[in-house]
Order: C-alpha cells, then structure tokens, then sequence
C-alpha cells in the first residue's frame, strides 16, 4: 500500500495523526522526528491496560507485552528484510548497536594491524566506537575523504581496497549534508575483499525502503525516534553466523540458557549463554519502546516507504528552488534531489548558524545548528557548523515557506552585520 | 528599534572587536569550549602587580558568544584581580536570573546582554568568556 502525501486526503490524515504540528515549521526530523498519534497510543496501552515484564510472567498482561514485543521483531526483520527475526536485536539506539558492534565483534575479529575504514562524513557515534577499537586492538583507521560538494570521494576507492580493510563502518544518509552514499556501488568492491560492512542507518532506514539481504551488507543500525517511534530503541541487525560467532556484551538477566554452580568451573560457574537474539538483550528492555517502534514501522508500511522517498525528493526540488532565490544562501551537499535525503544544510550570510538558528525559531521555523556531531567533517570545511533543515513525511512545502519568510527576517536584524 | 537579543551593541562587539587578538607569553590563559556547539574562545592575560594590564580573546563562536568575550576584555581591562573577580561574580549572578536585582558593580555595556534570560539555552553563550576566566585566574 501506498499514499501519496501531497493528496488532499493525506493531508487531512497527517494534520490528525500530527495534530501538534499546526502552526510550527518543524524542520528538525533528522535529530529527532514527530511521533503519530496512533503510534503514542500503542505506547500507552502498555500501561494503561497494565504493565508487565516480558518473556517471564504466565498472566495475560505479560503475554500481551510479549506477544508485541516479539510481533515487532518480525515487523523489523520484515522491513529490512532480514532473514530471520533473530538476526535484529533490540538496543537503546544506534549508538548503543554501534557500541555493541565494535566491542563484541570488533574485539573478537579486528587483530593489531587490521585497517579500519570510516568516512570523513560519520556521526560520532559511528566513528569514536571504531577509532576507540583500533586503539584497544593497535589496529588503524583509514580515513575516506570527501568531493568538494560532499559526495564520498570514490577516486580514493583503489587506495582504500588496496589496504585490504577488514571493515567498513559507513552511513547510509550524511546527517549534514544528506547525501545518500551509493551502497549498490561500493559494498560489492569491499565485499569481494572479505571486507565486513556495517552500515549506520539512522538517517537511512527511516527515509529509504530497506533490503538488507539486497544491498549485501553484514550490519545495520538504526534508531526508531528518527522514524515516527519513540527514543531509546533502536535496532542491530547482523547476519545471522556474524551475531552467533559474537560474545554477549551486556551481561544479567534474560541472556542465559542456564547459570550452575559448578565448583570445577572457572570462577565456580558453568553459564551457557541464551540463543539469538536474547543473548545480547540482557536485563529488562525498554518494552513500551519496541510496542513503539512496531507500532511506527506499521505506520511508514501504510503509507509506504517509495511515498516517503517520492515526498522527500519533491520537498528537496521545492525547496532548492525557493532557497536558491534567496540572496545569500549558499546550500551545501549534492545539488540534484535524486542524491540526497531530506537534509538541507547551508549558511546565510555569514551568520553564525547558533544565531540564525535562534532567529529561525522565534519565526516558528525549528531548524539544527552547530556541528552536528560530525566536527572532522566541520573542521576539513573550515567551518564551525551549519544550519540544518531537516524533512519527513509531515513536512509539507508550506514549512519551506515559512523557513524562507523567517530567513528574509533574520536577515533584517543582522543588516549591516553580515 | 533594537532586538530584545541582537542589541546592535552586541553585533558590533561581535563583528568588530577591538581586543582580538593573541597575547605573547601571557602570565593568565585558558581556553573555554561550549561542547554542545562547537564554541571556543581563548582568552590572554598580562597581569602585574595583581592589576590586568592587558587582555585580549581569540576564537570561533556565535556572535552573543563573541560579543561577550570582547566585553570581557574591554570590562576587565586594568581591573585588579580582585575587582576583576568581584565584577566576573556580579555579571553571572545578574545574567542568570529571572528578575535581577540593580548590579552593585556598574556593567555598563555587559548589560545589553540581558536579552538571554529570553533564551535560556543561549545562556551558555553569554558566559562562556566569563567562565573561561574564572578557569584562567584559578589554573595560572
């Protein structure tokens, strides 16, 4: 099912599931997105028809909870299509996957020596977690620069093979620039290299139809508030023989098989650890969160994940038409809407994005400014940050309107300054 | 008619500042870093005989942040460490609430700052300079 989102019918839809949005440009989805109505009921339910552990208690509260936990395991393993749902594992986000990735797997698999590589267009979360690794394991990182109008720079690509990395850790979509990095372009070079591919979804998998089976990759993160969720959930997907080769990474309740006493063990104990998933989902899990998350994913498969990419690619054509006329305005990442997700970044005159951000939002246009937790990529620009406009499917070309008005007034108060 | 935030004082310390710049061999330094914004500001000082005889800032931020730090530089100037400190005390706790009370030190320009207490989140902004030189008279 699909619904096109510039419909008329669509719109009323949004502005009930939404109804908070009214009057206020938000623009800001790439930090964090709007959670639907429908989608905050599912997470009330959870408490509001009694509140129960999941996988322990034998009452029906707590076969409701587990019965919605576990449906949204299959929901998520559906929308990446997974292979199976015991391949994606709950976590607190998509740093904390991160975290779990290159602790469990990197300290298993990455020896003094190996060559990491991470582009100059990551998050810090999916950058620290790697250069921290190659520190405790003396491997290296290999830096992946960038065009001049901040495309991944795919003339360094020889070089890169040559090195023989034994990961890629890459995004999907640049939180900065919006990019979208061509997955069906790189991974086969690095997969043909034995390279293990672990993609940060967090500004992908929320905008673009996912198939992890497809794209070839070996592990994938995202976060559920950046798609219509709630915060403190997200998801690690891995294959299936990488996840059962991998130690646990957070030891406690819910991720043993069995613990005994056993005095001729080491330290006493024989633990045998739980299977896939639940070896890595120890103590009790944000429960109204994953409710949420499959609740959200329920709510992007309605409307349609190609609707979504349709929308998006429209509001980036409105807007760069309506922002280019705008004197002064310099708009950074890839000029054609075809490559890029609904980020905007760009810089007005010179004015500090803190300042035009705070003048933005007085208008009611709710935008992002600083460094976007990407310095290296601040500092290799030169710049201290960016101002960033950021689209979902609620976002509708009148926002852009209102982000245009509230850049001419900003304008007005920095006269003579800028 | 002046914005309730941007006074035009403000914008005019931040787009031209008269004391930025860097000090050789200051006898005070530090440097002061908003994390959550990326701001920095570097502040040198050349004090003798327990007066400030010079100071001056150097640094990346928006322009309340900088404003601010060129303030700063103008307001401390020639003040003992005391009266240095006494003044650095009387801004922050004039700044950082909601209805302030008359200053017992005159803050003269620093008052066109008070627009922040409209944004709290700017907050950190207005006092990162100020902060800095607590952290530089305590260290050196």
């Amino acid at each position: 099912m699909s619904i096109a989102l510039n419909s008329a019918a669509a719109e009323d839809r949004l502005r009930r599931d939404f109804p908070f949005l009214e009057g206020t440009a938000f623009l800001d989805s790439a930090a964090t997105s709007q959670m639907p109505l429908p989608v905050c009921q599912v997470m009330a339910e959870h408490y509001q028809l009694g509140a129960s552990n999941v996988h322990r208690g034998v009452y029906a509260w707590s076969e409701r909870a587990t019965d919605r936990f576990e449906e949204t395991r299959k929901k998520v393993a559906t929308f990446i299509n997974a292979r199976s749902e015991r391949e994606c594992l709950f976590t607190s986000g998509t740093t904390d996957a991160i975290n779990l990735l290159a602790t469990s797997w990197g300290e298993s698999n990455i020896q003094a020596g190996d060559v990491i590589v991470v582009s100059l267009m990551e998050h810090h979360s999916n950058m620290l977690p790697w250069t921290q690794l190659a520190a405790r394991q003396g491997a290296e990182v290999v830096w992946w620069g960038l065009t001049s109008e901040g495309a991944l720079d795919l003339e360094q690509l020889p070089q890169i093979l040559e090195r023989k990395p034994k990961l890629l850790a890459l995004t999907w979509v640049s939180n900065v620039l919006g990019t979208i990095n061509p997955l069906e372009q790189i991974v086969p070079a690095f997969r043909a290299l034995g390279t293990t591919i672990a993609i940060d979804g967090a500004q992908g998998v929320p905008h673009l139809a996912c198939d992890v089976q497809a794209l070839g990759i070996d592990f994938l993160s995202f976060s559920a508030h950046k798609m219509c969720g709630p915060t403190g959930i997200g998801v690690l997907w891995g294959k299936q023989e990488h996840l059962e080769a991998m130690p646990p990474y957070r030891f406690g309740g819910s991720m043993i098989l069995s613990v005994r006493p056993e005095t001729q063990a080491p330290q006493g104990l024989q633990v045998r650890w739980a299977d896939l998933p639940h070896k890595f989902e120890g103590g009790t899990p944000n429960i109204s969160g994953v409710h949420g998350l499959g609740a959200a994913i329920d709510y992007l498969s309605e409307i349609g994940m190609d609707a979504i990419r349709s929308h998006e690619i429209e509001l980036n054509r409105y807007a760069h038409e309506r922002l280019s006329k705008i004197e002064g305005l310099t708009l950074f990442g890839p000029s054609e809407p075809e490559k890029r997700s609904g980020v905007l970044s760009f810089d007005f005159k010179g004015i500090h994005p803190h300042d035009l951000a705070t003048l933005l939002g007085r208008e009611g246009a709710c935008v992002r400014a600083g460094h976007h937790c990407c310095q290296p990529l601040m500092r290799h620009w030169r710049r201290q940050g960016t101002t960033r406009a950021s689209f979902y499917l609620y976002t509708t070309p009148k926002d852009i309107d209102a982000l245009a008005n509230a850049l001419e007034k900003a304008a007005s108060v920095f006269q003579g300054f800028c | 008619m002046d914005d309730d935030l941007y006074r035009a004082i403000i914008l005019e310390h931040s787009s031209n500042p008269p004391h930025r710049g860097r000090l050789d061999s200051p006898t005070h330094y530090d440097e002061g870093i908003n994390p959550s914004c990326g701001d920095e500001v570097e502040l040198f000082f050349r004090v003798q005989d327990n007066v400030i005889e010079d100071v001056t800032f150097d640094g990346v931020g928006c322009s309340i942040c900088l404003a601010s730090a060129s303030m700063l530089t103008q307001a401390l100037r020639g003040k003992s460490l005391d009266q240095a400190q006494e003044f650095y005390r009387a801004f922050k706790s004039w700044i950082t609430v909601r209805e302030p009370e008359p200053s017992p030190v005159d803050l003269d320009e620093l008052e066109a700052l008070g627009g922040v207490r409209n944004y709290p989140v700017r907050l950190k902004c207005a006092l990162l300079a100020w902060e800095t030189f607590s952290t530089a008279m305590s260290k050196n």
